[in-house]
């Protein structure tokens, strides 16, 4: 029987929720090829996270060690290759996030597969809808390689539900190259707000806030909302690059967007039109963003946001 | 250090992308083409690098039908020394791209390969990584800096890739989910190229005209030994579902009704 190999995202010891989103795309696949799930994880805090993902899938395999402690693309696509060997997969999935952007070509190239990257639908065992043109335009692509190698598009899919019985946690030995590439150090920039990829409300400021977030961040807090942005916003360094939603950017499918002071640029539209209520909020009545908008506003985002964020806040008591 | 650098032909992102009636591709007549806005950061990016550690050279490379000639120029009005033409028309998976520059890469030697991270046709996102890997060197994806596009450091055009004192490393600061991630990588590398890394500049007259006696070498798939069969093929091409048309609100408090009462979302 196939083995579709799912591999997870974690750090420290916690599972990315994307990767809930991938295990759900390769649920899919399972049922159009009669395939059966297994999963790897690789990192630091493998271990860990393993065992949240096992309530999920029936086999976690971990590799962990000094060779695979920071995420490098040589040595966790080594290891998920060489799992995938071990397991006999013929598909390999993961979440398009930038983990697995960056390791899943190198996997594809040590498996000689195939690659669909970013698939927004499984169509059939070797077919994959995906995003091109800034999702002007929609390919169905089909990988004629036996393995095959897919990321999908987290917003796409839903989480996948808990499995009925708790599966079983096992290392996998795989052998640790020596990597070309050093870890320096990572800046994170910390947030007390929801991850953008994750929140289920977001709040996106553009050009129109002329760098003054202040509006823009107290009806996020008010609606426990993450805070996005424009491309131009974060051109102009106002707010930091990983805020930026568009084709180039982010990606979010939140249940509510809200884009105050955005034109709406294609290549932003592609990072959200996904949203299943959006809301624009612009002082100029013809952006085009109204046209991909539920509800339109047209006005000062100074005047409307803080009215928006008392209402809010006066719903919620 | 000999720089290669990727140029990729494709449709203006201010086009209005339409597709085929019989869902084959896009409709390609009545779109300007223009290079991939990631690869000219690319080609900034190994201007900046030539320039900062004479002696160099940077060699643009482009894979596509004869029209491809138009992008190497353009890399070459910004600076770049020469050019070569990997000569192919018609669809080439990212697969068949990442063993044909495999192929310019074994005879060329550079010490670095920019690429944008991302062609903006086919929105990929993979030709880089499966390289390093086919090479077997070392990556550092969707590069960026620390400083922002308004900086003095970007305004004196720095590069934003810090070569290492024995010039045989590159630090990169990665853009990636929650942060910045600097890697330290040894040359030779590939380093795909994300939005905010730099500007790039205007070619200036007198550089097109320079570029025109620039000299471009034109190859083709068979003459590097590559079979081009794609793993991964395009079978329909259709239009985005279109979202439903919606309404203006004239003030908050109706939009407060509506997000409460009608979507519930609130």
């Amino acid at each position: 029987m196939a083995t579709i190999l799912l591999i997870a995202e974690q750090a420290h010891g916690h599972l990315k929720k994307a990767t809930l989103s991938a295990l759900s795309a390769a649920q899919q696949l399972a049922q159009k090829n009669g395939g059966q799930i297994q999963a790897v994880v690789v990192g630091a805090g493998a271990g860990q996270s393993a065992q949240e993902l096992a309530a999920f899938v029936p086999t976690v395999h971990t590799v962990e060690g000094p060779a695979f402690e920071h995420a490098l693309a040589e040595t966790h696509a080594a290891a998920a290759a060489e799992a995938a060997k071990k397991t006999g997969a013929t598909e390999v999935v993961l979440a398009a996030t930038a983990y697995g952007k960056d390791i899943a070509p190198r996997i594809a190239a040590k498996l000689g597969a195939g690659i669909a990257s970013d698939v927004l639908a499984v169509v059939s065992a070797n077919q994959f809808k995906r995003a091109m043109w800034a999702g002007n335009a929609i390919a169905t692509v089909e990988v004629t390689t036996p393995v095959k190698v897919v990321t999908v598009r987290a917003t796409e899919f839903p989480a996948a539900q808990k499995g009925a019985s708790a599966g079983k946690v096992q290392p996998i030995a795989v052998s640790a190259p020596a990597p070309k590439t050093r870890f320096i150090e990572f800046n994170e920039v910390k947030s007390a707000r929801p991850e953008l990829t994750e929140a289920s409300v977001v709040v996106s400021g553009g050009r129109g806030t002329k760098g003054d977030f202040k509006p823009i961040e107290a009806l996020a807090d008010a609606l426990n909302a993450a805070v996005g942005a424009s491309r131009a916003v974060v051109d102009a360094g106002w707010q930091p690059n990983d805020l930026q939603v568009g084709q180039t950017g982010k990606v979010v499918a939140p249940k509510l967007y809200i884009a105050a002071g955005i034109s709406g640029a294609i290549q932003h539209l592609a990072g959200m039109k996904g949203s299943k209520t959006i809301v624009a909020v612009n002082k100029d009545a013809e952006a085009p963003i109204f046209q991909v908008a539920d509800y339109g506003l047209v006005g000062d985002l100074f005047k409307a946001l803080p009215e928006l964020t008392d209402e809010v806040k006066k719903l919620k008591g | 250090m000999k720089i290669l650098v990727t140029v990729k032909r494709v449709e203006d992102y201010e086009s209005k992308i339409k597709v085929k009636p019989d869902n084959s591709w896009i409709v390609t007549e009545g779109v300007n083409y223009r290079a991939n806005p990631f690869d000219e950061i690319a080609v900034e990016e190994s201007l900046r690098l030539r320039d900062a550690n004479a002696p160099s050279e940077v060699v643009a490379v482009s894979i596509g039908g004869g029209a491809a000639q138009a992008e190497i120029r353009s890399a070459l009005a910004m600076g770049a020394d020469r050019g070569i033409l990997v000569k192919h028309d018609g669809f080439l998976d990212s697969d068949a791209v990442a063993r044909l520059l495999q192929k310019v890469i074994e005879k060329e030697k550079p010490d670095l390969v920019l690429m944008g991270k991302q062609a903006v046709d086919v929105d990929d996102n993979v030709t880089g990584q499966l390289l390093a890997e086919y090479l077997g060197w070392g990556q550092a994806t969707f590069a960026s800096k620390k400083e922002s596009l308004e900086s003095a450091e970007e305004k004196a055009k720095k590069p934003g890739l810090r070569l290492g004192a024995d010039k045989k490393t590159l630090q990169v600061a990665r853009e990636v989910d929650g942060g910045l991630e600097v890697l330290e990588v040894q040359l030779p590398a590939i380093v795909t190229v994300d939005l905010r890394l730099n500007v790039p500049r205007y070619a200036s007259l007198p550089n097109i005209m320079k570029a025109k006696k620039k000299p471009i070498e034109e190859t083709a798939p068979g003459a590097l030994g590559v079979d081009v069969a794609a793993k991964v093929k395009v079978v329909r091409v259709e239009a985005p579902p279109a979202r439903a048309a919606g309404m203006k609100v004239p003030d908050v408090a109706t939009l407060v009704k509506k997000l409460h009462e009608d979507a519930k979302v609130i």
